[in-house]
């Protein structure tokens, strides 16, 4: 446990709640609050008393729908007795796809700049993260030649997570079948991280288990948090074989044993009639998207022009500081919150993470506070 | 409609005061293409007009609102565009629908007093030709219009730094 560190993140948040006139870009969730009719939907089933436990796999009637879902967007039948997990966000589904593929000892692949919670999962777990790091001037692609180079006799799975946290990066299908034609030839597992799915504003999203011969050696996980606003009702799911879900089950029965029946219920409204109000938090996001990433380019950041998710991930200009003073410096001289490079890997050192899920004045009147601060370094 | 043309919409369509610049940056388009868009918008009346919302309480005019139903008489040949348009022609008359179900057209009349409102509904409504019954209802206090919830918008209660 002491190999851990707690999260850089918070860190920040300590900070932060020290100061005030703060406007963050700090916040890896919506700015909205989730739709009404699925909030509706969760206060009629209280209202009707539904509140017990539900099958350990989840109410199935929410699985059928995530199973109609894959099959009708990407292609892929999951069968919902079997295939399909609901668990309480992807942060535990994560934590169950880890713990059934990893012996001691394993190695597991973590492409980074990652999310912060892949690393302390595996080391949890028992196994050995290795790290491979993506460039800007691939569009912080994984590229077959990085993910083979981190490759050893020890090595049980790959995890990747596009649309990517923390750096907007998507890649198309072209670019995940050059990576699965590595995952076949050693072998190997992939658990792919696909929340940020549905906010992607260039191309379509591919998701991993539709290409050839990957349906069985992928862990998919995806929930409700981004796309739905959901953040607070702790609701995806995991998708597998049935061997690689009975085990994950098995650990969730005995942890979890099911997600809360309210927040499912809110899930299989989200599915069947939430679509027209997702689209439109998205098309808001991609011209908050356009804003932020011109304005940080304007006033002399690098930044890459991410394609997905909802953060902006600019190179800092050469100050002499670090990731983490910038960052620390900006949040006490202008008070406008940005999350260190650094904290999602040390490749992310010399980056900034800026979430624009915050409003356009918010972004506007960040930008103008960050221009502020430069012209003083 | 394309992309780019309904991301001009919903953004004027929300605030008609965003400058063309920030319009092109929001929709990733040049200066000169929204300004042509937007004139081919308003020249094809997707358009209409640039309107301000204006809480009248607050700046001390007092203006009672009534919704009223209407029965009508159709005369041959007219249909209701005739009836409508006599009625859209009051400049105290705010809106004019024409509904299914019990009551044929239903109107918002705007005034200075409740008295007033009910005048003008008696004299001037009630006495047109095709209308035989009207149904006033005042209206007490308005939550929602045309999309936009009166009351202090619902904000959403996040932490300042999440992962
Ligand atoms: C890449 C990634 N995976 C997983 C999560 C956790 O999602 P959930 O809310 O479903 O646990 C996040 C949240 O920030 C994320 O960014």
């Amino acid at each position: 446990m002491k190999t851990v560190p707690p999260s850089g993140i918070r860190r920040f948040f300590d900070l932060v709640s020290e100061i005030d006139d703060v406007i963050s870009l700090g916040v890896g969730e919506p700015d909205y609050v989730t739709p009404w009719h699925i909030r509706e939907a969760c206060i009629h089933s209280l209202e009707q008393g539904e509140t017990s436990y539900t099958s350990n796999f989840g109410l199935i009637e929410l699985r059928e729908e995530v199973s109609r879902l894959y099959t009708r967007k990407h292609g892929v039948y999951y069968d919902p007795g079997t295939e399909i997990l609901v668990t309480t966000g992807v942060s535990e589904a994560l934590d169950l796809a880890i713990r059934t593929v990893v012996n001691p000892g394993d190695e597991v692949i973590v492409v980074q700049p990652s999310y912060v919670a892949y690393i302390p999962s595996i080391i949890f777990a028992g196994g050995v993260p290795v790290s491979v790091s993506t460039k800007m001037e691939n569009d912080f692609k994984l590229t077959p030649k990085e993910l083979e180079s981190a490759i050893t006799d020890r090595t049980k799975a790959v995890i990747i997570n596009y649309p990517n946290n923390p750096t907007g990066a998507t890649m198309d299908r072209g670019d995940l079948e050059a990576i699965a034609d590595v995952i076949v030839e050693h072998d190997l597992l992939m658990i792919s991280d696909e929340v940020y799915e549905c906010l992607t504003y260039e191309g379509t999203h591919t998701c991993f288990s539709s290409l050839d011969g990957m349906r069985e050696r992928t862990i998919l996980l995806n929930g409700f948090s981004k796309a739905y606003a959901m953040t607070g009702f702790r609701m995806a799911y995991a998708l597998a074989p049935p061997e690689i879900i009975s085990s994950m089950m098995l650990i969730h029965q005995y942890t979890m044993m099911c997600a809360p029946i309210t927040a499912q219920i809110g899930a299989i409204e989200a599915l069947k009639n939430g679509e027209a109000e997702m689209q439109k938090m998205i098309r808001e996001y991609d011209r908050r998207r356009h804003l932020i990433v011109k304005g940080l380019n304007d006033i002399g950041f690098d930044c890459f022009k991410p394609k997905g998710a909802f953060y902006a991930f600019p190179s800092i200009p050469d100050t002499g500081l670090s990731s983490d003073e910038f960052a620390e410096r900006l949040l006490n001289e202008e008070q406008v919150v940005t999350i260190p490079g650094s904290v999602f890997g040390e490749t992310g050192e010399g980056f900034l993470r800026c979430a624009y899920a915050a409003s356009r004045n918010d972004i506007k009147e960040a930008l103008e506070r960050m221009d502020r601060f430069l012209g003083r370094l | 409609m394309d992309k780019q043309t309904r991301d001009i919409l919903e953004i004027l369509g929300e605030d008609a005061r965003v400058s063309h610049a920030e319009i092109a940056t929001l929709a990733n388009m040049s200066e000169k293409d929204v300004t042509g868009t937007i004139q081919q918008l308003e020249k094809a009346k997707i358009i209409r007009r640039y309107k301000t919302v204006i809480d009248w309480e607050l700046a001390g005019e007092e203006y009672i609102y009534a919704i009223i139903e209407l029965k009508v008489r159709l005369e041959r040949k007219e249909g209701y565009q005739a009836i409508a348009e006599r009625l859209y022609k009051f400049p105290e008359v705010r809106s004019v629908r024409l509904l299914s179900g019990e009551h044929d057209i239903s109107i918002t009349v705007r005034g200075n007093s409740m008295k007033q409102v009910a005048f003008f509904v008696a004299e001037k409504i009630g006495t047109l030709d095709q209308v035989y019954s009207t149904a006033t209802h005042f209206v007490l206090k308005t939550y929602k219009e045309d999309g936009l919830i009166l009351d202090e918008p619902e904000q959403v209660k996040r932490l300042p730094v999440t992962p």
